[in-house]
């Protein structure tokens, strides 16, 4: 396009959040338009000679052919600079906050445009290079106080590299000139506080690693039996009400992430407002300051437009990047991806396009597996070689709760831990409903590694024993349906024991008991040992003659019960427990005495 | 000057007519229909290019043809006329009065299709509703601002049980004012005289306004109609600062009414015919309820459905039980024992239950008695099915117990009679008595403390009572 001449054209076309613009000779695909007199924010996603299809991010009421449709010559970006942390976004990064005050209603009325970074807000910032010094792509030339939580660094862009020619401390706005860099040409560079990305595109790194190391969220069936790595990919598939929700806000609120993104994509808009009330008064177990200085939020409701949710994903997702490269663990969670997927459904249905599955277009999987691929753990630009990662956790709605559906099949081709949740145990009222029959983790072994390093080899032969015994309570099961509980031995009535208590005990948490919601790996590793024990020492009293009914009566088993509600500052009670288990279960073997004949 | 009239209606298939050599026309503009013998009819835009128009007719298209019939845009989207006269009126679908009465004298005209709430202008739902029905106040309880569907099948008291919850719902704090708006779409003339002879009987239409689309009125009409009920009741509720209450039945003929439209587009079908944007669209209502921060009005909503062959999978409760917060269900073996209501307790949940049940709102012993009443009735319906499977006589005492309380707790606790209004106390008191029959030490989801102050005296009583019909006995 020739310099400076604004590429304009008109409407042709509306349907829904499609409108169809010609004269649009010399826009690129990707970039984002304003249309119509209201000025609506738009995205080109289709060009046939000079008639470009734009998806509008906002309703398009009232909008008739012939109004101007202008291309602001920029992909899709976001602002990224010191204030992300805290916010609470729509779809396209414009602060819903600013906007209830200029719309001055508690509805999202339209073509409202609003900077996603405050314009007015000083910072202080202080250089960490001095002048002279050469720097290249990701270097970080200061470092801003964003939250008690959060050190924002101020990284060179990537793509530049030279010397610095000025830098200076102080208190600045995000648009002000902190530093000026002078490449290898002589060109002069000025570099804000503040910068932009576009969303379609990921963040580079220096070098991608493998995920070795645990991201601990302090929820037992995840941490111990499906753990997820740092930089790895999870999913929750399951049907209403199994609680999706519930786990990914647990994630959110106990990830060891040093930064959350989470991003409600076409989900309900009082589950936002519950995350937004609550994480400010929700303590990080790590720090002891509020959850909430670490967390950025992203809505956009099912009742948002609905091109917008498309967008958010990635909005998030670069987010994160940004985060990430500041050598940052970054936890992002995206609930729900279906929502998302609906969302491409809809415009593809829009644009023609000829459907794939379920009316799902045919680049569905390409367009999932390219935003799960942008999850990882790299080492960042910069010559620090710091290390950075983000991890991504996508909830799932299958209708149905069918998993044979398109989303669920393609995330699963991507994402690599699979926590499937179960409608059956929903009802029984057993949260977190993850199924331990059926969901997996691929980091298992890896990060078994890891742990073992740390409980001397105990931490993977623990957690085989445990879904052993459990996959033989289910086949157990079985034949109590068929012909009853007598019909066991007494060696399988403690197998079915210790299998309750694993599931009841262990497996089993109450997010909403203060002490229950987290568990660190410490507790959960006693606890899981004390139950193992009870096993054991069991097994071992029966064969020195104890009577199983003792055994199931014994009280050390409510003892075991209340192992949840141990707090954290008290774990040596847990170790106490396990010396005391032994002893109980070995003087039952040592009364023994005679069966009942039931 | 009126806006230019064409009569250059091109295509007609199903509710949609094309209309062509048109200009500035908007998308989304309503637009008004003469037919030859005089009658008007309204419609929507719904796509357009630069010299045709894509026309959904509300009433359909019986009767129109392509050559005399005339078309005017009317250069704005639909629109209700409000105010706070509407209360106690009847509205046909489209928001005409149909009870003789005069037409309102509107303080506003509002667009039906609303704005999005802003989720940072939104309060959390938490002040407890009392609907007098124990399966709701005690197992699933509803605050206001939440949506709560009800999840029925053909055949099953649904309508019996919209009414008593219209009927007695009232907020135990606070005494602001409380409305119903009620909308039904394409229900049959009886079920709508039942509504409205219900609430003239017992003086809940003063504070009721209805919008009603029957079975036989045009099947279009019932896309407009929800969104109706839901502008007036948004400015109930946020304009004079009234507690609403809105039923909307029967949204399973509004889904259809959607795919009708969808399948004359030629539109690309989802699941079982569905349109891809059913989700989205259901959405644009459910999202409507709520409450806002600085505002004292609520919108609370009961959609009713009707599961086709009582399937929870198919389309329409599955995508309603994704948006809304939590579900009632009905439950077809429950009624066929004669119980009423009969709501299916272990499947339904009500999402926000816990923000608002407790000490100050309920009391301190609701959310342990409540679970541990699930607990207890799951254990229940357990043991008797083993019992189908192996006898009675494989049952040890405890899951006998179990079961007798399963039994009971269906008959005394989810059976109540339709004009009976009991209270969170009694509701309650109901559940620790049913605990009474369970062993104590199988309580484990109640705190020794509540087990000590509501259980014990209970226990203690009906020890008594046994001693004394031992001795009346000897």
């Amino acid at each position: 396009m020739a310099e400076g001449k604004k590429i304009q054209g008109t409407i042709a076309k509306i349907s829904g959040p499609l409108v169809v613009a010609k004269g649009m000779l010399g826009a690129r695909m990707f970039d984002v338009v304003r249309v119509g007199a209201a000025g609506l924010v738009g995205e080109i996603i289709e060009l046939r000679d000079d008639t470009a299809s734009v998806q509008v991010y906002e309703e398009t009421s009232g909008l008739k052919p012939g109004e101007i449709v202008v291309d602001t010559d920029a992909a899709l970006s976001v602002e990224l600079g010191p204030g992300l942390i805290e916010q609470f976004y729509d779809g396209i990064q414009r602060p819903l906050e600013s906007i209830e005050s200029v719309a001055n209603s508690p509805y999202i009325t339209r073509g409202i445009s609003v900077p996603a970074i405050s314009r007015t807000k000083k910072w202080d910032f202080v250089p960490s290079v001095g002048t002279g010094v050469s720097v290249e792509s990701g270097d970080i030339l200061g470092t801003v106080r964003e939250t008690v939580l959060v050190e924002h660094r101020i990284m060179v862009p990537p793509g530049l590299s030279g010397t610095v020619e000025s830098i200076r401390g102080g208190s600045f706005t995000v648009e002000e000139t902190v530093a000026v860099v002078k490449d290898a040409k002589g060109a002069k560079h000025e570099i804000a506080l503040m910068s932009r990305w576009p969303v379609r595109k990921p963040r580079p790194v220096a070098k991608r690693l493998p995920p070795v190391v645990p991201l601990s969220t302090g929820q037992r069936v995840v941490d111990l039996f499906f753990p997820i790595a740092r930089g790895g990919t999870a999913c929750v598939p399951g049907p209403f009400g199994s609680g999706k929700t519930v786990i990914q806000h647990q994630l959110a609120k106990w990830a060891d992430a040093e930064i959350v993104v989470y991003i409600g994509c076409g989900e309900r808009g009082n589950e936002m407002t519950d995350v937004l009330l609550e994480f400010p008064e929700l303590e990080d177990p790590r720090s002891g300051q509020p959850l909430m200085k670490r967390t950025l939020l992203i809505a956009n409701t099912s009742n948002m437009p609905v091109a917008a949710r498309e967008a958010s994903i990635y909005t998030g997702i670069t987010i994160a990047e940004y985060f990430r490269d500041m050598g940052y663990s970054v936890a992002l969670m995206a609930d729900s991806t279906s929502r998302w997927a609906e969302a491409l459904r809809e415009m593809s249905g829009r644009l023609e396009e000829m459907p794939g599955e379920e009316g799902y277009p045919a680049y569905l999987g390409t367009r999932m597996a390219s935003f799960y691929e942008r999850a990882g753990r790299a080492i960042c630009l910069g010559k620090d070689g710091r290390e950075g990662a983000v991890s991504v956790i996508g909830a799932v709605s299958p209708p149905g709760g069918d998993l044979s559906e398109p989303v669920t099949q393609n995330t699963l081709r991507v994402a690599k831990v699979f926590w499937g949740l179960d409608a059956q145990l929903a009802y029984q009222r057993h949260f977190p409903a993850i199924n331990w029959l059926t969901s997996y983790s691929l980091y298992a072994e890896t990060l078994g590694e890891y742990w073992d390093n740390e409980y001397d080899g105990e931490w993977s032969e623990m957690r085989v024993q445990a879904m052993s015994l459990l996959e033989e309570e289910d086949q157990l099961k079985e034949i109590v349906r068929l012909v009853g509980i007598d019909a066991l031995s007494k060696e399988e009535r403690v197998v079915m024991e210790t299998s309750k208590s694993i599931r009841e005990d262990f497996l089993h948490q109450n997010s909403f008991h203060e002490i229950d919601t987290y568990a660190s790996m410490d507790k959960q590793v006693k606890m899981l040992r004390n139950i193992l024990a009870f096993h054991r020492h069991g097994m071992q009293a029966l064969e020195r003659g104890a009577l199983l009914r003792d055994l199931i009566a014994s009280p050390i088993r409510e003892e075991i019960a209340r192992m949840r509600y141990v707090e954290e500052s008290n774990l040596s009670q847990l170790d106490e427990l396990e010396t005391r288990i032994g002893e109980e279960l070995g003087r039952l073997a040592a009364a023994g005495g005679e069966e009942d004949v039931a | 000057m009126l806006p230019k009239e064409y009569s250059t209606i091109s295509n007609l298939s199903g509710p949609l007519m094309v209309v062509d050599k048109i200009t500035d026309v908007r998308y989304d503009e309503l637009a008004e229909i003469r037919l030859m013998s005089g009658e008007r009819r309204r419609g929507r835009v719904l796509e357009i290019t630069e010299d045709r128009a894509l026309v959904q007719v509300y009433e359909g298209s019986t009767g129109i043809d392509a050559d005399t019939t005339k078309i005017r845009f009317l250069g704005d989207v639909l629109t209700l006329p409000v105010s706070k006269g509407m209360l106690g009126r009847i509205f046909n679908g489209r928001g005409v009065p149909i009870d003789g009465g005069a037409d309102i004298i509107p303080d506003d005209r509002l667009d039906v299709n609303g704005n999005p709430m802003n989720p940072f202008s939104r309060d959390y739902p938490s002040e407890f509703i009392q609907t007098g029905i124990s399966t709701i106040d005690g197992m699933n309880p509803l605050v206001r601002g939440q949506k709560l569907p009800i999840f029925s099948g053909s055949g099953m008291p649904h309508n019996r049980m919209a009414a008593q919850i219209a009927r007695q719902s009232t907020v135990i704090s606070g005494h602001a004012a409380f409305a119903v708006v009620f909308a039904a779409m394409g229900i049959t003339f009886e079920e709508a005289s039942f509504f409205m002879e219900d609430f003239r009987k017992t003086g809940a239409l003063e504070r009721t306004v209805m919008f009603v689309n029957l079975a036989d009125d045009p099947a279009i009409e019932r896309i407009a109609t929800p969104r109706l009920a839901l502008t007036c009741a948004e400015y109930l509720a946020f304009e004079h600062d009234m507690h609403v209450l809105v039923i909307l039945t029967d949204l399973t003929n509004y889904c259809e009414a959607l795919r009708e439209i969808s399948a004359a587009r030629k539109e690309v079908p989802g699941r079982r015919g569905y349109p891809g944007y059913l989700y989205t669209d259901l959405a644009t209502m459910y999202e409507r309820a709520g409450r806002l921060r600085g505002k004292n009005g609520s919108i609370t909503q009961f959609p009713i459905l009707t599961m086709p062959e009582d399937d929870k999978t198919h389309p329409i409760p599955d995508l309603t039980g994704y948006i809304t917060e939590g579900q009632i269900i009905l439950g077809r073996s429950l009624h066929r024992k004669g119980i009423y209501p009969p709501v299916d307790v272990m499947p339904s949940l009500s999402r926000l239950k816990d923000k608002g049940i407790g000490t100050g709102k309920t009391r301190e012993d609701h959310a342990d008695l409540m679970n541990q009443l699930f607990a207890a009735y799951s254990h229940g319906k357990e043991a008797k099915e083993l019992a189908v499977i192996l006898g009675e006589g494989a049952l040890s005492e405890e899951d006998k117990a179990f079961a007798k309380f399963a039994d009971l707790f269906e008959d005394t606790y989810v059976r109540q009679g339709e004009y009976e209004n009991r209270t969170i106390e009694e509701t309650l008191q109901l559940g620790w008595d049913l605990l009474t029959i369970v062993p104590a030490k199988e309580l484990k989801r109640i705190r020794d403390a509540y087990i000590e102050k509501y259980l014990q005296p209970l226990l203690a009583k009906k020890a008594e009572d046994a001693l004394a019909a031992e001795t009346a006995g000897e």
